[in-house]
C-alpha cells in the first residue's frame, strides 16, 4: 500500500514541485500517474523510493513512514520496489544476465537459485536467450525490458516505472505497457508515470492525474490527455 | 554468515577483476608502491646485518669484578651465590689473581712482571649479562659495586653504547622514511580509488536505486586497495632480495679482506610477512579514507 498524505516538495531555490499531494494505492492495484512535463509526475515517484524526501507531509509504503526514513534503512526498503526508471540505466560493460542478476547479488542469493530467477525474469520479458548479449547491442525498447526483468527478479510487490516508455516506439511503448499490465494480474502493484496513459487505456487503470504540483484528478472521472 | 563469505568472495572477484583489467595500471601502481616501500625495508635489513656484524667483531659484551686484595675463599663463594642468583646474567666465570697473573705472562709481560716480589693482581669474575641493554649493564654494575668484598667493577660497555646509539638512530631514520612513504603510499591508493570511484559512478547508483548498501558499494574499493597494497609489498620483498642477491658477493669478500667471514642475510619469514602486511593495511587505509571521502559525492 502506498500512501501520500499532504505531501509537499519545495527544492532549494523556492521551485515547489509537489503543492500537498494526498492519495491511497491499495495492495493490487494498477494506477496510471500522468500529467504535463513539470507536473511533479518524476518527483512523486522519487519520494517512493526515497530518492527525495519531501519537504512536509508523509509518504507510507505498506505502512512504513518513509519521509523521515534513516539512510541506513533505505537500501532495504529498495529491495522491496522493483524500480523501473525513464532511462533503463543498464551497465554497459555487462551482460544483459549480469545486469538482471545485480539486484540478486546485492541481496546475496545463492548463485545458483538467483541464475534460475534471472532466467524466469528474461522469459518474463520475451528476452529468453538473450542472456549473453550485452546491452548496447538491444534495441531501446529491449534495453528497457531488461530493465523490467531488473526490476522485477526479486519478485517485489510494488513496480514503479518513471516514463518507462519516454523514448520508445509505439509498438515498443505497447509492449512495455501490457508487460504492466501483465504483472498487475499476477498480484504485483503497479504505478507507471506517463505523459502518454492512453497506452494503458485498454487495461482500464485507475489513474491520477497531477498539474502544476497538485492532484487534479483521480481515476476515471477524470478525462486523461491523451 | 555464509552470506557474509559470499559477498567478501564476490568483492574480492570484482577487486581482482578491477586489477586483471587494466595490467599497466596495476603494474605501474604495484611498483610505486614496492619501490617506495623497499627502500625502509631495505633499511631496516641493513641495520639488522650491522648489528649482527658488531656482535661477530666485538664480542658479548662483560663486566668485570675486582676482588679486594683480602678477599679470601669464603668471601668469593658469597659473591658467586649472588652471581648465581642474578637472573640478568647469562654467564660468569672466575679468574683467580694467580691465573690472571699468568696470562699477563703469556700475553708478553714476562719480563716487566718478573721484577716484582708478589702478584700485585686481585681475584676476580668476568660475567657476561643477557641482551644489549646498556641500562641493564648500569644497573648491575651499580649493585655489584655495592657488594662486599669488590674492590672495582669494570663495566666493558662503551662500546654496546656507542652501537645502540648507531643503531638507534638508523631506527629512527628507517621509521621516519616508512612514515613518509607509507603517508605516500596512502595518498597514491587514495588518488587511485578516488579514480575507481569515478569510473565506476554509474554502477555505484544503479546498485544503490537497487538496494545496496554502503559496505557492498565499499568492499570491492577495500580489497582493491589491499590488493593493490599486497602486490606492492611483493615488489618490495622482490627488490630487497635482489639488492641482498646483488651485494652478497662484494660485501663477502669485502669481510674476507678483513680476515672475517660474513654473509648478508635476507629478510627472513617474519620481516617479509611483516612488508606484505603493511604495504597491504596502507593499500587498505588508502582505499578506507578515499572511499569515505568519495562516495558520498558519487
Amino acid at each position: 500500500m502506498i500512501v501520500f498524505d499532504q505531501v509537499v516538495k519545495r527544492y532549494p531555490g523556492g521551485y515547489t514541485a509537489l503543492a500537498g499531494v494526498s492519495f491511497e494505492i491499495r495492495h493490487g492495484e494498477l494506477v496510471v500517474l500522468s500529467g504535463h512535463s513539470g507536473a511533479g509526475k518524476s518527483t512523486l515517484m522519487k519520494l517512493i523510493p526515497v530518492m527525495e524526501r519531501p519537504t512536509s507531509g508523509t509518504v507510507r509504503i505498506n505502512g512504513q513512514d518513509v519521509s523521515h526514513l534513516p539512510r541506513r534503512a533505505i537500501p532495504y526498503l529498495r529491495r522491496n520496489l522493483g524500480l523501473v526508471l525513464q532511462e533503463s540505466r543498464l551497465l554497459y560493460d555487462r551482460s544483459v544476465f549480469d545486469n538482471v542478476m545485480l539486484p540478486l547479488v546485492i541481496t546475496g542469493h545463492p548463485p545458483r537459485d538467483a541464475a534460475r530467477r534471472v532466467a524466469a525474469a528474461l522469459e518474463r520479458v520475451g528476452l529468453d536467450g538473450r542472456g549473453k548479449e550485452r546491452p548496447a547491442g538491444l534495441s531501446g525498447g529491449e534495453q528497457q525490458r531488461v530493465a523490467i526483468a531488473r526490476a522485477i527478479v526479486n519478485r517485489p510487490s510494488i513496480l514503479i516505472a518513471d516514463e518507462p516508455t519516454a523514448h520508445l516506439d509505439p509498438d515498443y511503448a505497447h509492449d512495455i505497457a501490457d508487460l504492466f499490465r501483465s504483472f498487475n494480474e499476477a498480484g504485483v502493484t503497479v504505478l507507471v508515470s506517463t505523459h502518454d496513459a492512453s497506452l494503458f487505456a485498454a487495461s482500464r487503470p485507475r489513474r491520477l492525474v497531477l498539474g502544476k504540483g497538485l492532484l487534479v484528478g483521480d481515476d476515471v472521472a477524470v478525462e486523461v490527455a491523451a | 554468515m555464509m552470506n557474509w563469505f559470499y559477498l567478501h568472495g564476490r568483492a574480492i572477484l570484482q577487486a581482482l577483476r578491477r586489477l586483471a583489467g587494466q595490467p599497466l595500471g596495476t603494474l605501474l601502481s604495484a611498483l610505486v608502491v614496492g619501490i617506495a616501500l623497499s627502500l625502509p625495508g631495505g633499511g631496516y635489513l641493513l641495520l639488522d646485518n650491522v648489528a649482527s656484524l658488531a656482535r661477530g667483531v666485538s664480542g658479548a659484551p662483560e663486566i668485570s669484578l675486582f676482588l679486594d686484595k683480602e678477599a679470601g675463599a669464603a668471601d668469593v663463594a658469597l659473591i658467586e651465590r649472588r652471581l648465581r642468583a642474578e637472573p640478568a646474567l647469562a654467564s660468569y666465570r672466575f679468574v683467580p689473581r694467580d691465573e690472571a697473573l699468568h696470562q699477563l705472562q703469556r700475553g708478553g709481560l714476562g719480563d716487566v712482571l718478573g721484577g716484582l716480589t708478589a702478584n700485585p693482581l686481585p681475584d676476580a669474575f668476568v660475567v657476561a649479562p643477557r641482551g644489549e641493554d646498556p641500562a641493564v649493564f648500569e644497573r648491575l654494575a651499580q649493585t655489584m659495586k655495592a657488594w662486599p668484598r669488590v674492590a672495582h667493577v669494570q663495566l666493558d660497555s662503551a662500546w654496546v653504547k656507542r652501537l645502540h646509539a648507531l643503531l638507534g638512530l638508523g631506527r629512527s631514520a628507517v621509521l621516519m622514511l616508512a612514515g613518509l612513504l607509507g603517508f605516500a603510499l596512502v595518498i597514491v591508493t587514495f588518488n587511485t580509488i578516488r579514480l575507481q570511484i569515478l569510473t565506476q559512478r554509474q554502477e555505484i547508483e544503479v546498485s544503490r536505486l537497487l538496494g545496496a548498501t554502503d559496505p557492498f558499494i565499499r568492499r570491492p574499493f577495500y580489497w582493491f586497495g589491499g590488493l593493490q597494497g599486497a602486490l606492492g609489498g611483493l615488489v618490495a620483498l622482490g627488490t630487497v632480495w635482489l639488492g641482498v642477491q646483488a651485494l652478497a658477493a662484494p660485501v663477502a669478500a669485502l669481510a674476507e679482506s678483513y680476515g672475517a667471514v660474513f654473509a648478508l642475510s635476507g629478510p627472513g619469514l617474519p620481516e617479509s610477512a611483516a612488508i606484505v602486511v603493511f604495504a597491504t593495511f596502507l593499500g587498505w587505509l588508502g582505499a578506507a579514507i578515499s572511499v569515505r571521502r568519495h562516495l558520498a559525492e558519487a
